[in-house]
C-alpha cells in the first residue's frame, strides 16, 4: 500500500508539494482570501435589516465617503500615518545605524528593538495611557515639580495618537533599515573617503542611496498598518480623533451598517495598495538609478 | 568599521529611541508592584495586585481560554505552516512566488480588515462566534509566520542530505522523518513559539470573531482599560509582557542557534 | 529482482536526454560501464557530468532514452530502489547523527538485526581506515575534511552496493590528501570488485584513477576511452585541449606525400598551411583539398637548428619567444611564420650542468614525426 502511494508520487513529482501545501493553502484561501472577497461583495450591496445586506448593486457606500465627516476621517488617517512614518524614520535611521555599529552587543540591541513588536498592542497602548492621562506619570511629575498647576491635556489628542502609533510601529522601521545598513560594504565607505568625500556628502552620495531600499521597505511596513490602526486611536484618541479603523469598528459594532463598514475596509485596502505600488515604483526607479551609477563608476 | 566613531547625534537618537520603546513598559511593570493604589507615589513593594488577579474568576477564565486558543491554534498553524514551507522549498520552487503572495498578503493586510472580513464570513456561513471561530482566525494569521520561519530554516539546510538518505535506501516518508524533520526542528519550534505569542497577544482579530462568553485575556484587559485605570491591569499587562518576552527570547535563541548547526 | 546475465554491463545509457526548461543538461547520451570498472565522467563545470550521475542515481528522471543497471531499465525507479550508493561532493553527512549512526543509516533502513549492523559498521569504518573506537561516537562537525570523506565512503560501502557513485569526492580535500585518497579509492575498487562511477573536473585525477573515462562537453560525450586513448588519440580539439596541453595546426590536404618528404612506406597526406607544410598519417576524415586540423602534444615536439632537420620528420621554421622553467620540464614558446605560438616541452637535463642552447629571438625548426600527431574530427 505504502509502496503504491510512493510509486504514484514518484510518477507525479509535483504531487507531494500539492499535498503538503494543501492544508495551509486551503486554510488561507478559506479564512483569509474568501472572507475578503465576501467583504468586497458586501461593500457594493444595499443595506438590509440588522447589519445584513439585501440583493442588488450599489456604490452608495463608497459615495458616502464624499461626506465631509468621512472625508475628514480619511484625511486624518492619511495625515497621521504619514506623520508616524516620518517620525519613525527620523528615530529609526540613526538607531539602526547605531545598532549596526555596536559590535558585539549588536544582537542584544537588535533583540531589544524587535521585542515591542511581539508585545500586545493593547498592553503597549495601555502603557501610554498610564503615562499620559491627567493623573498619569508625566502630569504628576510636572505638577510635583511645580511646573504646572493643572494637569496638561495629553490624552485624547492628536499627539497622543501619534505617539501611540510611533510607539507600535518603530520596530518595523528599524529592522529593514538595519538590514540594508548591515549589508553595506565597509570598503565602500572607505573608498568614498579615499576619494575625498567628506562625511556629509559621503552620507548623501553613498550611504543614503544604498540604504534607500531599506527605508522604502520600512516606510511601507509602518505606513500600511498605521492606516488600519484601531486600538491606538480608540484608546488614546477618543471620539474626536477617529481614524478609519474606528469607523470600520463602529459600522460593524454599534452602527450595524456592515456594507458601509465593508466599503470603509476596502477604502483602507485601496490606500494600502496605493502605498505599496508607490513604494515599489520608487524602489524600481532606485534600482535603475543604482545600476546606471554602477556602470558609470 | 566598528572602530569608526559614531556621531553624537546618532547615539543620542538611539538612546531616545530605546527609552521611548522600553520606558513605558518598564514603568508599567514597576507600578504593578506599587502598594499605593492611586497616582505615582511609590507606596512600597507589593505582590497584592497579582494576588488579586487570582481571585478574579473572569480573569482566570480568560486566561484559561487564551491558553487553550493559543495551544490549539499553535498546533494547527505549526503543522500546516511547516508542511507548506517544505512544499515550497522542496517541491514547488516555481510556485514560490505565487504562493509567496498568498503567504505575505496576510502579513501586510491591516488586521482590522482581516478581522471584520472573518466576522462577515462566519455570519454568512452561520457559524456561531466563540472559541472555534477564534481558533480558526488565529490559525489563519499564524500560518504565514510559521511558514516564513521554517522556510528560512529550510533554506539554510542542505538538500543533498535528503538525497543522501534516499541513496541509502530511505523512501520519501522515512527521509522526511529521519532527516528532514530533525534538521527542521529548531525552526519548527521557533515558529510554534511565535505562533503562540501572536495568538496569546492578539486583540483586534479576536475582538471581531469572539462571541459572548468567549473572552480572551486581551479582550478582558481591553474592557478593564475602558472602564478605569487600576494597578491590577498593570499586573495583568506585566504578566502578558513577561510571557511574550520569554517566548520570543526562546524562539530567537532557537532560530539563531539553529543557523549555526 | 531477476538475475542478470553476467555479460550484461553494470551501467548502460541509451540515448538519454534531460533538459531543464529550454536548456539541455544532457543530449543523446550513450555509453556502457563494465562490471567492476572504475569509470570517470570528466568535463568542465556545466558540461552535464553531474546531471548524468544524478540521472543514474535516480534524483532526476530522463526525458528520453533508457538507463539500464545490470540489464534492467531503471528509468522509473526511485533512488532507494536502485541498489546504488553515492558519495556526495559535500559528503552530506547527517549532522544530527553520530559517525556510527550515519554509517548504520542504510542498514537500519533495510531493517538488519542490530548485531549485524554493529559488526558491519565496524568493518566499514576499518575498511576506510577510521578507528571505530575513536570515531564511532563523534559528530560529523567534530571531524576533519578527510575524516568526513572517509565516513561518507564507509556509509556508502557498508551497503555493499553493486555500483558506487562518487560526485567529485576529492574536490574539497587539499592536494596531498587528494593524492592519498586517489590511491585508496582505486585500491578499494580493485579489492571489492564494485563498479565505481566517478565525476570530476580534474583531468589528472581522471587519468590517474580510471579504467576508462568519458570526456563531456556541452551536454554531450566528446569521447570515451581508456586514459591512454583519450590522451594520445584525442578525437576533437576540445578533448585535446581539455586533457593535457596541445598545440593546434591547420591547413589543407594538398596531396599524397612522395620523394624526400615521405618516410619509408608511410601513406598519408601533405598538409599545407600558412605556417608551412607537414605530413600527417592517413585518416578517414581527410579528403583531397579539405581542411585539416591536427593536435600535437608539447612533449612530442623537438627543436632543431635551421637546416638540421632529421630525415622523415616534419619541420616548421619558428623563432624562440621565451623559456619557462617548470622543474621536470622546460616549456619553450616559439612563434611560427604565421604568428601562431607553439609550446615545446623539453626534458630538463639540468640547467646548471647542461643548459639549453636556446635564447630569445633564435631561429629554429619545430620538428615532430608524422605519426606523432592526432588528426581531429570536425
Amino acid at each position: 500500500m505504502r509502496r503504491g502511494i510512493l510509486r504514484w508520487i514518484a510518477r507525479h513529482p509535483r504531487s507531494p508539494g500539492a499535498l503538503l501545501l494543501g492544508p495551509g493553502g486551503l486554510w488561507l484561501l478559506a479564512f483569509f482570501l474568501l472572507p475578503i472577497l465576501i467583504l468586497l461583495v458586501y461593500s457594493v450591496m444595499p443595506r438590509g435589516a440588522y447589519g445584513g445586506v439585501q440583493p442588488g448593486f450599489t456604490l452608495e457606500h463608497y459615495r458616502r465617503f464624499l461626506d465631509p465627516l468621512y472625508l475628514g476621517i480619511l484625511r486624518r488617517t492619511i495625515w497621521l500615518s504619514f506623520l508616524c512614518t516620518l517620525a519613525c524614520l527620523l528615530l529609526a535611521y540613526p538607531t539602526a545605524f547605531y545598532i549596526a555599529r555596536s559590535g558585539p552587543r549588536r544582537n542584544l540591541f537588535l533583540f531589544l528593538a524587535v521585542l515591542p513588536f511581539w508585545t500586545s498592542s493593547l498592553v503597549r497602548t495601555y502603557a501610554m495611557i498610564f503615562l499620559l492621562r491627567d493623573s498619569g506619570l508625566i502630569n504628576r511629575a510636572l505638577m510635583d515639580a511645580g511646573l504646572i498647576q493643572l494637569p496638561l491635556r495629553l490624552l485624547y489628542t492628536e499627539g497622543a495618537v501619534l505617539a501611540g502609533l510611533v510607539y507600535g510601529a518603530l520596530p518595523f522601521m528599524i529592522l529593514p533599515i538595519y538590514a540594508s545598513i548591515e549589508k553595506l560594504d565597509p570598503a565602500l565607505l572607505e573608498a568614498a573617503e579615499g576619494l575625498g568625500a567628506r562625511s556629509w556628502s559621503r552620507f548623501t552620495r553613498v550611504v543614503w542611496p544604498l540604504t534607500a531600499p531599506g527605508v522604502a521597505a520600512g516606510s511601507l511596513l509602518v505606513f500600511v498598518p498605521s492606516l488600519g490602526s484601531f486600538v491606538v486611536p480608540d484608546l488614546l484618541g477618543g471620539a474626536r480623533q477617529m481614524m478609519i479603523g474606528n469607523l470600520i469598528q463602529n459600522q460593524f459594532g454599534p452602527s450595524r451598517n456592515w456594507p458601509f463598514g465593508s466599503a470603509a475596509a476596502f477604502a483602507v485596502m485601496a490606500l494600502v495598495l496605493v502605498a505599496m505600488l508607490g513604494v515599489l515604483r520608487m524602489k524600481g526607479l532606485d534600482d535603475e538609478h543604482g545600476t546606471s551609477k554602477g556602470r558609470g563608476a | 568599521m566598528t572602530a569608526r566613531r559614531v556621531p553624537f547625534a546618532v547615539s543620542a537618537t538611539a538612546v531616545v529611541t530605546y527609552a521611548f520603546l522600553h520606558l513605558p513598559l518598564l514603568v508599567l511593570i514597576a507600578f504593578s508592584f506599587n502598594r499605593s493604589r492611586f497616582g505615582v507615589q511609590w507606596g512600597g513593594f507589593t505582590l497584592d495586585w497579582y494576588a488579586r488577579l487570582a481571585f478574579r474568576p473572569d480573569i482566570l477564565r480568560a486566561m484559561r481560554l487564551s491558553l487553550v486558543v493559543g495551544l490549539l491554534s499553535t498546533l494547527l498553524a505549526t503543522a500546516m505552516g511547516t508542511l507548506a514551507a517544505v512544499a515550497l522549498a522542496r517541491y514547488l520552487p516555481r510556485a514560490r512566488r505565487a504562493a509567496g503572495g498568498l503567504l505575505y498578503l496576510p502579513i501586510v493586510t491591516p488586521e482590522i480588515v482581516a478581522g471584520v472580513s472573518l466576522l462577515v464570513l462566519f455570519s454568512w456561513m452561520g457559524i456561531a462566534l466563540g472559541i472555534t471561530t477564534i481558533v480558526i482566525a488565529h490559525t489563519a494569521f499564524s500560518i504565514p509566520f510559521v511558514t516564513v520561519v521554517v522556510l528560512a530554516r529550510l533554506q539554510g539546510t542542505d538538500h543533498t542530505l535528503e538525497e543522501a538518505a534516499m541513496s541509502l535506501g530511505a523512501d520519501e516518508l522515512s527521509t522526511f522523518r529521519r532527516v528532514t524533520l530533525p534538521q527542521l526542528m529548531p525552526g519548527v519550534l521557533a515558529g510554534a513559539l511565535l505562533a503562540f505569542t501572536l495568538s496569546f497577544d492578539d486583540f483586534v482579530t479576536t475582538f471581531f470573531v469572539s462571541g459572548v462568553g468567549s473572552t480572551t485575556l486581551p479582550l478582558a484587559v481591553y474592557s478593564m482599560v475602558r472602564k478605569s485605570v487600576e494597578p491590577t491591569i498593570n499586573a495583568l499587562s506585566a504578566l502578558l509582557v513577561m510571557v511574550t518576552t520569554v517566548a520570543v527570547y526562546l524562539a530567537d535563541r532557537l532560530a539563531r542557534g539553529s543557523t549555526r548547526a | 529482482m531477476p538475475a542478470s546475465t553476467p555479460e550484461q554491463p553494470a551501467v548502460e545509457f541509451r540515448g538519454v536526454a534531460k533538459r531543464y526548461g529550454s536548456t539541455p543538461a544532457v543530449r543523446d547520451l550513450s555509453f556502457t560501464v563494465g562490471r567492476g570498472e572504475f569509470f570517470s565522467l570528466l568535463g568542465p563545470s556545466g558540461c552535464g557530468k553531474t546531471t548524468t550521475l544524478r540521472l543514474l542515481a535516480g534524483f532526476e528522471t530522463p526525458d528520453a532514452g533508457e538507463i539500464r543497471l545490470f540489464g534492467e531499465a531503471v528509468n522509473r525507479r526511485r533512488p532507494y530502489e536502485r541498489d546504488l550508493a553515492m558519495v556526495f561532493q559535500s559528503y552530506a553527512l547527517f549532522p544530527h547523527l553520530s559517525v556510527e549512526r550515519n554509517v548504520a543509516f542504510g542498514l537500519e533502513q533495510r531493517k538488519r538485526p542490530a548485531r549485524e549492523i554493529r559488526d558491519r559498521v565496524r568493518a566499514a569504518l576499518e575498511l576506510v581506515r577510521l578507528d571505530p573506537g575513536t570515531f564511532a561516537t563523534r559528530r560529523p562537525s567534530e571531524l576533519s575534511g578527510g575524516q568526513r570523506q572517509r565516513v561518507a565512503l564507509a556509509r556508502a560501502l557498508v551497503l555493499e552496493p553493486r555500483v558506487l557513485l562518487l560526485d567529485e569526492p576529492l574536490g574539497a580535500l587539499d592536494l596531498k590528501l587528494r593524492k592519498e585518497m586517489q590511491v585508496e579509492l582505486k585500491a578499494l575498487n580493485l579489492q571489492l570488485g564494485v563498479t565505481f562511477i566517478h565525476v570530476t573536473h580534474d583531468q589528472e585525477e581522471a587519468l590517474a584513477m580510471s579504467d576508462r573515462l568519458a570526456v563531456m562537453n556541452q551536454a554531450e560525450i566528446a569521447q570515451v576511452g581508456t586514459p591512454a586513448e583519450i590522451y594520445e588519440n584525442p578525437r576533437t580539439a576540445f578533448v585535446a585541449d581539455f586533457i593535457g596541453e596541445a598545440n593546434f595546426l591547420e591547413g589543407k590536404a594538398a596531396g599524397r606525400p612522395g620523394g624526400e618528404a615521405a618516410r619509408g612506406s608511410l601513406e598519408g597526406w601533405v598538409i599545407t598551411g600558412d605556417a608551412g607544410s607537414f605530413v600527417v598519417p592517413p585518416h578517414w576524415a581527410i579528403s583531397e583539398g579539405g581542411d585539416v586540423r591536427i593536435a600535437v602534444r608539447p612533449e612530442w615536439l623537438d627543436l632543431w637548428r635551421p637546416g638540421c632537420l632529421p630525415r622523415g620528420e616534419n619541420g616548421l621554421p619558428a623563432t624562440i619567444q621565451d623559456l619557462v622553467y617548470l622543474g621536470e620540464t622546460i616549456h619553450v614558446r616559439v612563434t611560427l611564420a604565421n604568428g601562431r605560438v607553439m609550446i615545446i616541452a623539453l626534458r630538463n637535463e639540468g640547467q646548471l650542468i647542461k643548459p639549453l642552447p636556446w635564447n630569445r629571438g633564435d631561429s629554429c625548426i619545430v620538428a615532430w614525426r608524422p605519426e606523432d600527431c592526432q588528426v581531429l574530427e570536425g
